[in-house]
Protein backbone atom coordinates (compact mmCIF):
# COMPACT_ATOMS: atom_id res chain seq x y z
CA UNK A 1 0.00 0.00 0.00
CA UNK A 2 1.19 3.22 -1.03
CA UNK A 3 1.34 6.55 0.91
CA UNK A 4 0.48 10.19 -0.11
CA UNK A 5 -1.62 12.49 1.30
CA UNK A 6 -3.01 14.07 -1.94
CA UNK A 7 -3.41 12.13 -5.06
CA UNK A 8 -4.65 14.00 -8.05
CA UNK A 9 -6.00 11.90 -10.93
CA UNK A 10 -5.55 13.32 -14.69
CA UNK A 11 -2.57 15.61 -15.68
CA UNK A 12 -4.15 17.87 -17.45
CA UNK A 13 -4.67 22.08 -17.23
CA UNK A 14 -6.35 21.33 -13.79
CA UNK A 15 -4.33 18.06 -12.46
CA UNK A 16 -1.04 19.75 -13.44
CA UNK A 17 -2.56 23.31 -11.60
CA UNK A 18 -3.86 21.17 -8.78
CA UNK A 19 -0.66 20.04 -7.67
CA UNK A 20 1.45 23.07 -8.00
CA UNK A 21 -1.06 24.90 -5.29
CA UNK A 22 -1.36 21.64 -2.65
CA UNK A 23 2.28 21.25 -3.54
CA UNK A 24 2.78 25.02 -2.82
CA UNK A 25 0.69 24.68 0.54
CA UNK A 26 2.99 22.03 1.48
CA UNK A 27 1.46 18.75 0.44
CA UNK A 28 2.54 16.13 -0.32
CA UNK A 29 1.51 15.33 -3.85
CA UNK A 30 0.76 12.11 -6.28
CA UNK A 31 0.30 12.85 -9.80
CA UNK A 32 -1.63 10.26 -11.63
CA UNK A 33 -2.11 10.44 -15.75
CA UNK A 34 -2.66 7.86 -18.23
CA UNK A 35 -0.66 9.44 -20.63
CA UNK A 36 3.01 8.86 -21.62
CA UNK A 37 3.28 12.44 -20.43
CA UNK A 38 1.91 15.79 -18.59
CA UNK A 39 -0.48 18.21 -20.15
CA UNK A 40 -3.39 16.79 -21.41
CA UNK A 41 -5.17 18.90 -24.32
CA UNK A 42 -2.75 21.92 -23.58
CA UNK A 43 -0.05 19.51 -25.56
CA UNK A 44 -2.31 19.57 -28.55
CA UNK A 45 -3.45 23.10 -28.43
CA UNK A 46 -1.34 25.50 -30.84
CA UNK A 47 -3.72 28.64 -30.61
CA UNK A 48 -3.11 31.42 -27.97
CA UNK A 49 -5.32 31.15 -25.09
CA UNK A 50 -7.86 34.27 -23.70
CA UNK A 51 -8.51 35.40 -20.41
CA UNK A 52 -6.00 37.48 -18.67
CA UNK A 53 -2.60 37.29 -17.53
CA UNK A 54 -3.76 34.94 -14.43
CA UNK A 55 -4.49 32.51 -16.75
CA UNK A 56 -1.46 33.41 -19.20
CA UNK A 57 -3.83 34.97 -21.97
CA UNK A 58 -1.84 35.47 -25.45
CA UNK A 59 0.29 32.38 -24.34
CA UNK A 60 -0.25 29.10 -26.38
CA UNK A 61 -1.68 26.30 -24.53
CA UNK A 62 1.28 23.75 -26.10
CA UNK A 63 3.66 26.53 -23.74
CA UNK A 64 1.54 26.99 -21.11
CA UNK A 65 2.11 22.94 -20.72
CA UNK A 66 5.61 23.43 -20.60
CA UNK A 67 5.51 25.89 -18.65
CA UNK A 68 3.64 23.69 -15.99
CA UNK A 69 5.36 20.72 -16.48
CA UNK A 70 8.35 22.45 -15.43
CA UNK A 71 7.26 23.46 -12.51
CA UNK A 72 6.22 20.19 -11.56
CA UNK A 73 9.08 18.50 -12.28
CA UNK A 74 10.95 20.75 -10.12
CA UNK A 75 8.93 20.51 -7.42
CA UNK A 76 10.07 17.84 -4.77
CA UNK A 77 6.58 17.69 -3.14
CA UNK A 78 5.50 16.38 -6.31
CA UNK A 79 5.49 12.71 -7.52
CA UNK A 80 4.63 11.66 -10.96
CA UNK A 81 3.49 8.47 -12.82
CA UNK A 82 2.79 8.63 -16.49
CA UNK A 83 1.10 5.68 -18.04
CA UNK A 84 -0.92 5.27 -14.99
CA UNK A 85 -4.85 4.83 -14.91
CA UNK A 86 -6.94 4.61 -12.06
CA UNK A 87 -8.89 1.56 -11.72
CA UNK A 88 -11.22 2.25 -8.90
CA UNK A 89 -11.78 4.20 -5.69
CA UNK A 90 -13.01 1.99 -2.68
CA UNK A 91 -15.15 2.45 0.17
CA UNK A 92 -11.91 2.47 2.19
CA UNK A 93 -10.44 5.01 0.60
CA UNK A 94 -7.95 2.97 -1.70
CA UNK A 95 -7.40 3.84 -5.04
CA UNK A 96 -6.53 0.94 -7.17
CA UNK A 97 -4.35 2.06 -10.34
CA UNK A 98 -2.85 0.12 -13.11
CA UNK A 99 0.77 0.84 -14.24
CA UNK A 100 2.19 -0.91 -17.32
CA UNK A 101 1.96 -4.18 -15.88
CA UNK A 102 2.06 -2.95 -12.45
CA UNK A 103 -1.18 -3.06 -9.95
CA UNK A 104 -0.54 0.06 -7.40
CA UNK A 105 -2.87 0.48 -4.22
CA UNK A 106 -2.26 4.26 -2.80
CA UNK A 107 -4.13 5.44 0.36
CA UNK A 108 -4.18 8.87 0.13
CA UNK A 109 -5.91 11.47 2.86
CA UNK A 110 -7.51 13.63 -0.09
CA UNK A 111 -8.08 12.58 -3.78
CA UNK A 112 -8.54 15.65 -6.44
CA UNK A 113 -10.22 14.17 -9.59
CA UNK A 114 -8.91 15.94 -12.98
CA UNK A 115 -9.93 12.98 -15.68
CA UNK A 116 -11.40 15.84 -17.94
CA UNK A 117 -13.78 15.00 -20.20
CA UNK A 118 -14.80 12.70 -23.63
CA UNK A 119 -15.99 13.98 -27.29
CA UNK A 120 -19.84 13.04 -28.12
CA UNK A 121 -21.10 11.60 -30.73
CA UNK A 122 -23.47 12.18 -33.00
CA UNK A 123 -26.24 9.46 -34.80
CA UNK A 124 -26.34 9.38 -38.29
CA UNK A 125 -26.98 6.63 -40.59
CA UNK A 126 -23.18 5.20 -41.59
CA UNK A 127 -21.67 7.08 -38.52
CA UNK A 128 -19.27 4.14 -38.34
CA UNK A 129 -17.63 4.54 -41.26
CA UNK A 130 -13.63 4.63 -41.01
CA UNK A 131 -12.60 8.36 -41.65
CA UNK A 132 -15.13 9.91 -39.72
CA UNK A 133 -13.43 10.97 -35.98
CA UNK A 134 -13.82 12.96 -33.17
CA UNK A 135 -12.17 16.64 -33.73
CA UNK A 136 -10.14 16.06 -30.65
CA UNK A 137 -9.14 13.18 -31.83
CA UNK A 138 -7.85 14.53 -35.36
CA UNK A 139 -6.17 16.91 -33.55
CA UNK A 140 -4.22 14.34 -31.39
CA UNK A 141 -3.61 12.65 -34.49
CA UNK A 142 -2.28 16.04 -36.26
CA UNK A 143 -0.33 17.94 -33.35
CA UNK A 144 0.86 15.14 -31.37
CA UNK A 145 1.84 12.49 -33.77
CA UNK A 146 2.16 15.07 -36.71
CA UNK A 147 -0.40 12.77 -39.21
CA UNK A 148 -2.62 14.62 -40.79
CA UNK A 149 -5.66 12.13 -41.45
CA UNK A 150 -6.98 13.05 -44.37
CA UNK A 151 -6.82 15.95 -47.59
CA UNK A 152 -10.54 17.02 -47.68
CA UNK A 153 -12.53 17.39 -44.07
CA UNK A 154 -16.12 18.63 -43.64
CA UNK A 155 -16.20 19.58 -39.81
CA UNK A 156 -19.75 19.22 -38.15
CA UNK A 157 -19.88 22.04 -35.27
CA UNK A 158 -19.13 25.57 -34.67
CA UNK A 159 -18.35 25.58 -31.17
CA UNK A 160 -14.89 26.45 -30.06
CA UNK A 161 -13.12 22.79 -30.35
CA UNK A 162 -14.86 22.55 -34.19
CA UNK A 163 -13.11 26.06 -35.06
CA UNK A 164 -9.69 26.01 -34.03
CA UNK A 165 -9.57 22.07 -35.09
CA UNK A 166 -10.52 23.23 -38.50
CA UNK A 167 -7.90 26.19 -38.40
CA UNK A 168 -5.30 24.04 -37.78
CA UNK A 169 -6.16 21.56 -40.22
CA UNK A 170 -5.96 24.37 -42.94
CA UNK A 171 -2.22 24.87 -41.32
CA UNK A 172 -1.89 22.12 -41.66
CA UNK A 173 -2.42 22.06 -45.65
CA UNK A 174 -5.60 20.21 -45.50
CA UNK A 175 -9.11 21.76 -46.98
CA UNK A 176 -12.08 22.33 -45.01
CA UNK A 177 -15.17 22.26 -47.35
CA UNK A 178 -17.15 23.68 -45.00
CA UNK A 179 -18.37 23.55 -41.22
CA UNK A 180 -21.75 22.52 -40.39
CA UNK A 181 -23.54 23.57 -37.45
CA UNK A 182 -27.28 22.61 -36.70
CA UNK A 183 -27.79 25.86 -34.43
CA UNK A 184 -28.86 28.78 -36.05
CA UNK A 185 -25.98 30.58 -34.76
CA UNK A 186 -22.22 29.92 -34.18
CA UNK A 187 -21.09 28.98 -30.89
CA UNK A 188 -17.74 29.64 -30.22
CA UNK A 189 -15.95 32.46 -30.35
CA UNK A 190 -16.88 34.42 -33.53
CA UNK A 191 -12.60 35.62 -33.84
CA UNK A 192 -12.08 32.25 -34.35
CA UNK A 193 -14.97 32.20 -36.59
CA UNK A 194 -13.81 35.33 -38.57
CA UNK A 195 -10.26 34.13 -39.24
CA UNK A 196 -11.40 30.78 -40.97
CA UNK A 197 -13.95 32.66 -42.66
CA UNK A 198 -11.32 34.45 -43.94
CA UNK A 199 -9.46 31.63 -45.02
CA UNK A 200 -12.76 31.18 -47.47
CA UNK A 201 -14.37 28.08 -45.33
CA UNK A 202 -17.87 28.27 -45.65
CA UNK A 203 -19.53 28.07 -42.10
CA UNK A 204 -22.98 26.60 -42.68
CA UNK A 205 -25.28 27.76 -39.69
CA UNK A 206 -28.41 25.95 -39.65
CA UNK A 207 -26.90 22.81 -41.55
CA UNK A 208 -26.40 19.17 -40.51
CA UNK A 209 -25.37 15.58 -41.43
CA UNK A 210 -28.23 13.73 -42.92
CA UNK A 211 -26.13 10.57 -43.43
CA UNK A 212 -22.29 9.77 -44.42
CA UNK A 213 -21.49 7.34 -48.00
CA UNK A 214 -18.22 5.35 -48.87
CA UNK A 215 -18.12 1.73 -49.56
CA UNK A 216 -14.88 0.74 -47.16
CA UNK A 217 -14.10 4.16 -46.34
CA UNK A 218 -16.12 7.59 -46.21
CA UNK A 219 -16.52 9.51 -49.08
CA UNK A 220 -18.99 12.02 -48.47
CA UNK A 221 -21.60 13.07 -46.57
CA UNK A 222 -25.44 14.32 -47.30
CA UNK A 223 -26.04 17.49 -45.72
CA UNK A 224 -29.16 19.36 -45.04
CA UNK A 225 -30.96 22.90 -44.06
CA UNK A 226 -32.57 22.60 -40.27
CA UNK A 227 -35.60 24.42 -39.75
CA UNK A 228 -35.61 26.84 -36.93
CA UNK A 229 -37.02 24.20 -34.16
CA UNK A 230 -34.15 22.31 -35.89
CA UNK A 231 -35.76 19.87 -38.44
CA UNK A 232 -34.78 19.09 -41.48
CA UNK A 233 -36.10 21.01 -44.05
CA UNK A 234 -36.85 18.53 -46.97
CA UNK A 235 -35.37 19.14 -50.69
CA UNK A 236 -32.29 20.93 -49.25
CA UNK A 237 -30.04 17.45 -49.14
CA UNK A 238 -26.69 17.89 -50.43
CA UNK A 239 -23.95 15.83 -51.06
CA UNK A 240 -20.83 16.66 -49.81
CA UNK A 241 -17.39 14.46 -50.95
CA UNK A 242 -15.18 14.59 -48.25
CA UNK A 243 -12.21 11.97 -46.66
CA UNK A 244 -12.42 12.83 -43.11
CA UNK A 245 -15.83 13.90 -41.45
CA UNK A 246 -14.84 15.51 -38.84
CA UNK A 247 -17.31 15.58 -35.11
CA UNK A 248 -17.16 18.28 -32.60
CA UNK A 249 -20.54 18.15 -31.27
CA UNK A 250 -19.48 18.56 -27.95
CA UNK A 251 -17.53 17.00 -24.86
CA UNK A 252 -19.47 15.07 -21.59
CA UNK A 253 -17.35 15.09 -18.28
CA UNK A 254 -15.29 11.55 -17.84
CA UNK A 255 -16.95 10.86 -14.61
CA UNK A 256 -17.26 7.55 -14.13
CA UNK A 257 -14.72 7.17 -11.10
CA UNK A 258 -17.11 9.73 -9.69
CA UNK A 259 -20.02 7.38 -10.32
CA UNK A 260 -18.23 4.88 -8.72
CA UNK A 261 -16.58 6.77 -5.36
CA UNK A 262 -20.04 7.29 -4.63
CA UNK A 263 -20.16 11.33 -5.42
CA UNK A 264 -24.05 12.71 -5.85
CA UNK A 265 -24.55 13.27 -9.31
CA UNK A 266 -26.39 15.68 -11.33
CA UNK A 267 -27.40 15.88 -14.88
CA UNK A 268 -26.90 19.48 -16.01
CA UNK A 269 -26.93 19.66 -19.57
CA UNK A 270 -24.93 23.32 -19.85
CA UNK A 271 -22.13 21.40 -18.14
CA UNK A 272 -21.76 18.68 -20.60
CA UNK A 273 -23.81 15.89 -18.76
CA UNK A 274 -23.59 14.36 -15.35
CA UNK A 275 -21.39 16.02 -12.75
CA UNK A 276 -21.17 15.89 -9.50
CA UNK A 277 -22.77 18.10 -6.73
CA UNK A 278 -20.13 20.35 -4.56
CA UNK A 279 -19.16 23.44 -2.84
CA UNK A 280 -17.36 26.14 -2.94
CA UNK A 281 -13.94 24.81 -2.75
CA UNK A 282 -14.41 21.80 -5.16
CA UNK A 283 -15.33 19.08 -2.54
CA UNK A 284 -17.77 16.44 -3.61
CA UNK A 285 -20.43 14.77 -1.38
CA UNK A 286 -17.68 11.98 -0.46
CA UNK A 287 -15.60 12.97 2.32
CA UNK A 288 -12.50 14.29 1.29
CA UNK A 289 -13.23 13.95 -2.89
CA UNK A 290 -12.49 17.15 -5.14
CA UNK A 291 -13.14 17.90 -8.87
CA UNK A 292 -11.43 20.34 -10.67
CA UNK A 293 -11.68 20.47 -14.37
CA UNK A 294 -13.80 19.26 -16.96
CA UNK A 295 -15.23 16.64 -15.29
CA UNK A 296 -16.81 18.89 -12.60
CA UNK A 297 -18.52 20.85 -16.17
CA UNK A 298 -17.05 21.29 -19.32
CA UNK A 299 -15.73 24.75 -20.13
CA UNK A 300 -12.31 26.16 -21.44
CA UNK A 301 -9.25 25.01 -20.21
CA UNK A 302 -8.50 28.58 -18.90
CA UNK A 303 -11.20 27.56 -16.14
CA UNK A 304 -10.14 24.66 -15.49
CA UNK A 305 -6.66 25.61 -14.65
CA UNK A 306 -8.33 27.92 -12.10
CA UNK A 307 -10.55 24.90 -10.68
CA UNK A 308 -7.09 23.40 -10.32
CA UNK A 309 -5.74 25.91 -8.43
CA UNK A 310 -8.64 26.17 -6.15
CA UNK A 311 -9.19 22.26 -5.62
CA UNK A 312 -5.46 22.20 -4.96
CA UNK A 313 -5.40 24.71 -2.50
CA UNK A 314 -8.60 23.76 -0.51
CA UNK A 315 -7.79 20.02 -0.32
CA UNK A 316 -4.36 20.74 1.37
CA UNK A 317 -5.86 23.23 3.61
CA UNK A 318 -8.13 20.30 4.71
CA UNK A 319 -5.35 18.79 5.76
CA UNK A 320 -4.00 21.53 8.24
CA UNK A 321 -1.57 23.18 5.32
CA UNK A 322 -1.52 27.22 5.23
CA UNK A 323 0.43 29.98 3.67
CA UNK A 324 -0.53 33.66 4.34
CA UNK A 325 -3.23 35.31 2.77
CA UNK A 326 -4.79 31.66 1.76
CA UNK A 327 -8.47 32.72 2.02
CA UNK A 328 -7.61 35.25 0.02
CA UNK A 329 -5.93 33.21 -2.38
CA UNK A 330 -8.76 31.59 -2.88
CA UNK A 331 -11.36 34.13 -3.05
CA UNK A 332 -9.14 35.62 -6.15
CA UNK A 333 -9.66 32.09 -7.72
CA UNK A 334 -13.11 32.04 -7.13
CA UNK A 335 -13.16 35.57 -8.89
CA UNK A 336 -11.35 35.02 -11.19
CA UNK A 337 -13.92 32.06 -12.44
CA UNK A 338 -16.79 34.52 -12.09
CA UNK A 339 -14.69 36.87 -14.10
CA UNK A 340 -14.07 33.77 -16.58
CA UNK A 341 -17.90 32.89 -16.76
CA UNK A 342 -19.09 36.73 -16.52
CA UNK A 343 -19.52 37.23 -20.24
CA UNK A 344 -22.37 36.54 -22.76
CA UNK A 345 -20.49 33.36 -23.33
CA UNK A 346 -20.48 32.64 -19.82
CA UNK A 347 -24.54 32.60 -19.34
CA UNK A 348 -24.82 28.49 -19.83
CA UNK A 349 -22.14 27.84 -17.45
CA UNK A 350 -22.91 30.27 -14.63
CA UNK A 351 -26.53 28.69 -14.92
CA UNK A 352 -25.27 24.95 -14.96
CA UNK A 353 -22.69 25.91 -11.54
CA UNK A 354 -25.95 27.53 -9.63
CA UNK A 355 -28.00 24.00 -9.77
CA UNK A 356 -25.18 21.84 -9.01
CA UNK A 357 -22.90 24.09 -6.07
CA UNK A 358 -23.50 23.84 -2.90
CA UNK A 359 -22.27 27.31 -0.97
CA UNK A 360 -21.28 26.61 2.37
CA UNK A 361 -20.29 30.25 3.23
CA UNK A 362 -22.61 32.36 0.97
CA UNK A 363 -22.42 33.22 -2.59
CA UNK A 364 -18.91 35.25 -3.95
CA UNK A 365 -18.98 37.54 -5.92
CA UNK A 366 -16.37 39.77 -7.40
CA UNK B 1 -23.86 38.77 -40.22
CA UNK B 2 -20.82 37.52 -37.73
CA UNK B 3 -22.98 35.43 -35.86
CA UNK B 4 -24.45 32.79 -38.22
CA UNK B 5 -22.08 33.24 -40.65
CA UNK B 6 -18.33 33.94 -39.50
CA UNK B 7 -17.64 37.07 -41.56
CA UNK B 8 -19.20 40.70 -40.38
CA UNK B 9 -20.62 42.67 -42.44
CA UNK B 10 -19.37 46.66 -42.70
CA UNK B 11 -22.38 47.94 -40.76
CA UNK B 12 -21.73 45.42 -37.83
CA UNK B 13 -17.74 46.81 -37.83
CA UNK B 14 -19.37 50.64 -37.68
CA UNK B 15 -18.37 50.87 -34.03
CA UNK B 16 -14.76 50.05 -34.45
CA UNK B 17 -13.86 51.49 -37.73
CA UNK B 18 -12.12 55.27 -37.14
CA UNK B 19 -13.25 58.15 -38.73
CA UNK B 20 -12.16 59.20 -42.20
CA UNK B 21 -10.43 62.26 -41.04
CA UNK B 22 -8.46 59.79 -38.38
CA UNK B 23 -7.83 56.93 -40.81
CA UNK B 24 -6.80 59.92 -43.64
CA UNK B 25 -3.99 61.12 -41.19
CA UNK B 26 -2.11 57.80 -40.74
CA UNK B 27 -1.78 54.37 -39.37
CA UNK B 28 -4.38 53.17 -36.81
CA UNK B 29 -4.98 49.79 -35.13
CA UNK B 30 -9.04 48.60 -35.85
CA UNK B 31 -9.82 45.54 -33.54
CA UNK B 32 -12.89 43.58 -35.23
CA UNK B 33 -13.78 42.05 -31.94
CA UNK B 34 -17.64 42.08 -31.68
CA UNK B 35 -18.87 39.81 -29.05
CA UNK B 36 -17.94 39.99 -25.21
CA UNK B 37 -15.50 37.23 -24.60
CA UNK B 38 -13.15 36.87 -21.60
CA UNK B 39 -9.95 38.58 -23.13
CA UNK B 40 -7.55 41.45 -22.41
CA UNK B 41 -3.99 40.84 -23.90
CA UNK B 42 -4.67 43.98 -26.05
CA UNK B 43 -4.63 46.11 -23.39
CA UNK B 44 -1.37 44.77 -22.06
CA UNK B 45 0.57 44.74 -25.11
CA UNK B 46 -0.15 48.43 -26.18
CA UNK B 47 3.04 50.54 -25.06
CA UNK B 48 1.30 53.94 -25.57
CA UNK B 49 -2.16 52.96 -23.68
CA UNK B 50 -3.82 53.75 -26.87
CA UNK B 51 -6.37 50.37 -25.69
CA UNK B 52 -8.72 51.60 -22.67
CA UNK B 53 -8.44 50.16 -20.11
CA UNK B 54 -10.98 47.31 -19.12
CA UNK B 55 -13.36 47.36 -16.09
CA UNK B 56 -14.29 43.94 -17.03
CA UNK B 57 -12.16 41.28 -18.97
CA UNK B 58 -15.55 40.55 -20.99
CA UNK B 59 -15.55 44.09 -22.11
CA UNK B 60 -14.82 45.46 -25.64
CA UNK B 61 -11.98 47.09 -26.70
CA UNK B 62 -11.84 50.12 -27.76
CA UNK B 63 -9.13 52.20 -28.91
CA UNK B 64 -8.16 55.50 -28.33
CA UNK B 65 -7.38 56.54 -31.78
CA UNK B 66 -5.81 59.73 -30.97
CA UNK B 67 -3.32 57.88 -28.78
CA UNK B 68 -2.85 55.52 -31.20
CA UNK B 69 0.21 55.49 -33.59
CA UNK B 70 -0.68 51.86 -35.78
CA UNK B 71 2.71 50.49 -34.45
CA UNK B 72 1.28 46.73 -34.62
CA UNK B 73 2.48 45.54 -31.77
CA UNK B 74 -1.24 44.33 -30.60
CA UNK B 75 -1.96 42.42 -34.13
CA UNK B 76 0.29 39.99 -33.27
CA UNK B 77 -1.22 39.42 -29.31
CA UNK B 78 -4.44 39.53 -29.98
CA UNK B 79 -5.41 35.56 -29.21
CA UNK B 80 -8.27 35.92 -31.70
CA UNK B 81 -6.18 37.64 -34.32
CA UNK B 82 -9.25 40.12 -34.64
CA UNK B 83 -6.91 43.30 -34.81
CA UNK B 84 -5.37 45.14 -38.11
CA UNK B 85 -3.72 48.22 -38.62
CA UNK B 86 -5.01 50.33 -41.59
CA UNK B 87 -2.92 53.49 -42.77
CA UNK B 88 -4.54 55.32 -45.70
CA UNK B 89 -1.59 57.75 -45.79
CA UNK B 90 0.85 55.43 -47.09
CA UNK B 91 1.12 57.09 -50.47
CA UNK B 92 -1.30 58.42 -52.94
CA UNK B 93 -3.17 55.51 -54.28
CA UNK B 94 -2.53 52.83 -51.50
CA UNK B 95 -3.73 52.25 -48.28
CA UNK B 96 -1.16 49.88 -45.90
CA UNK B 97 -2.80 46.98 -43.91
CA UNK B 98 -0.75 45.07 -41.23
CA UNK B 99 -2.74 41.37 -41.06
CA UNK B 100 -1.86 38.55 -38.50
CA UNK B 101 -0.89 35.52 -40.77
CA UNK B 102 -0.56 31.86 -39.32
CA UNK B 103 0.50 29.77 -42.38
CA UNK B 104 3.55 28.52 -44.58
CA UNK B 105 4.84 29.59 -46.84
CA UNK B 106 4.89 33.19 -45.57
CA UNK B 107 4.54 35.22 -48.49
CA UNK B 108 7.84 37.06 -50.02
CA UNK B 109 8.48 40.91 -49.77
CA UNK B 110 7.97 42.68 -53.14
CA UNK B 111 5.53 40.10 -54.65
CA UNK B 112 1.88 40.53 -55.30
CA UNK B 113 -0.71 38.13 -54.09
CA UNK B 114 -4.23 37.83 -54.36
CA UNK B 115 -6.72 39.72 -51.56
CA UNK B 116 -8.68 38.16 -49.90
CA UNK B 117 -12.01 39.88 -48.16
CA UNK B 118 -13.36 38.64 -44.65
CA UNK B 119 -15.36 35.64 -46.63
CA UNK B 120 -11.75 34.80 -48.54
CA UNK B 121 -13.17 35.63 -51.84
CA UNK B 122 -10.54 37.35 -53.89
CA UNK B 123 -11.66 40.66 -54.21
CA UNK B 124 -8.32 42.20 -56.09
CA UNK B 125 -3.97 42.26 -55.68
CA UNK B 126 -2.07 43.16 -52.75
CA UNK B 127 1.69 43.82 -53.38
CA UNK B 128 3.37 42.45 -49.52
CA UNK B 129 5.56 45.23 -48.31
CA UNK B 130 6.90 43.88 -45.43
CA UNK B 131 6.71 39.98 -43.34
CA UNK B 132 7.64 40.67 -39.59
CA UNK B 133 8.01 37.60 -37.88
CA UNK B 134 10.10 38.63 -34.24
CA UNK B 135 10.49 36.44 -31.27
CA UNK B 136 8.09 39.09 -29.76
CA UNK B 137 5.48 38.12 -32.44
CA UNK B 138 5.49 34.14 -30.51
CA UNK B 139 4.60 32.89 -34.36
CA UNK B 140 2.01 35.03 -34.84
CA UNK B 141 3.96 37.05 -38.23
CA UNK B 142 2.06 40.22 -39.22
CA UNK B 143 2.09 40.89 -43.14
CA UNK B 144 2.37 44.56 -44.13
CA UNK B 145 0.33 44.53 -47.47
CA UNK B 146 -0.49 47.50 -49.73
CA UNK B 147 -3.81 47.67 -51.88
CA UNK B 148 -5.95 50.48 -53.37
CA UNK B 149 -6.94 52.63 -51.05
CA UNK B 150 -11.00 51.94 -51.44
CA UNK B 151 -10.04 48.18 -50.36
CA UNK B 152 -8.74 49.37 -46.93
CA UNK B 153 -11.64 48.05 -44.85
CA UNK B 154 -12.41 45.01 -47.27
CA UNK B 155 -9.45 43.46 -47.46
CA UNK B 156 -8.23 41.09 -44.26
CA UNK B 157 -6.62 38.52 -45.19
CA UNK B 158 -3.82 37.03 -48.43
CA UNK B 159 -3.32 34.09 -50.60
CA UNK B 160 0.71 33.68 -50.57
Amino acid sequence: MEKTEILIIGGGPAGLEAAIHAAGLGAEVTLIERDPFLGGQLTKQTHMFFGSYEQFAGVRGVDIAEKLKKEIEENPKIKVLLNAAVAGIYPDGVVTVSQKNKFLKFKPNRIIVATGAYEKMLPFPNNDLPGICGAGGVQTLMNLYGVLPGQEIVMVGAGNIGLIVSYQLLQAGAKIKAILEASPNIGGYLVHAAKIRRMGVPILTSHSVKEAYGKDFVEGVVVHQLDEKWAPVPGTEERMSCDVLCLAVGLSPLSEILWQAGCEMKWIPELGGHVAVRDEDLLTTVSGLYIAGDVAGVEEASAAMVEGKLAGMAAAESLGYSVEGLLEKKDSARSELAELRAGHSGDKIRGGIDRVERLTRGKVTC
Amino acid sequence: MLANSGYAEIEELSRVIPSKERLAKGAVAIAECLQSIPCNPCNSACKRGAFLAFKDINDLPTVDVERCNGCGLCVSACPGLAIFVVDESFNETEALIKLPYEFLPLPIEGKDVPALDRKGEIVGTARVVKVQNTKTMDRTPVIWIAVPKAMSMIVRNIRP
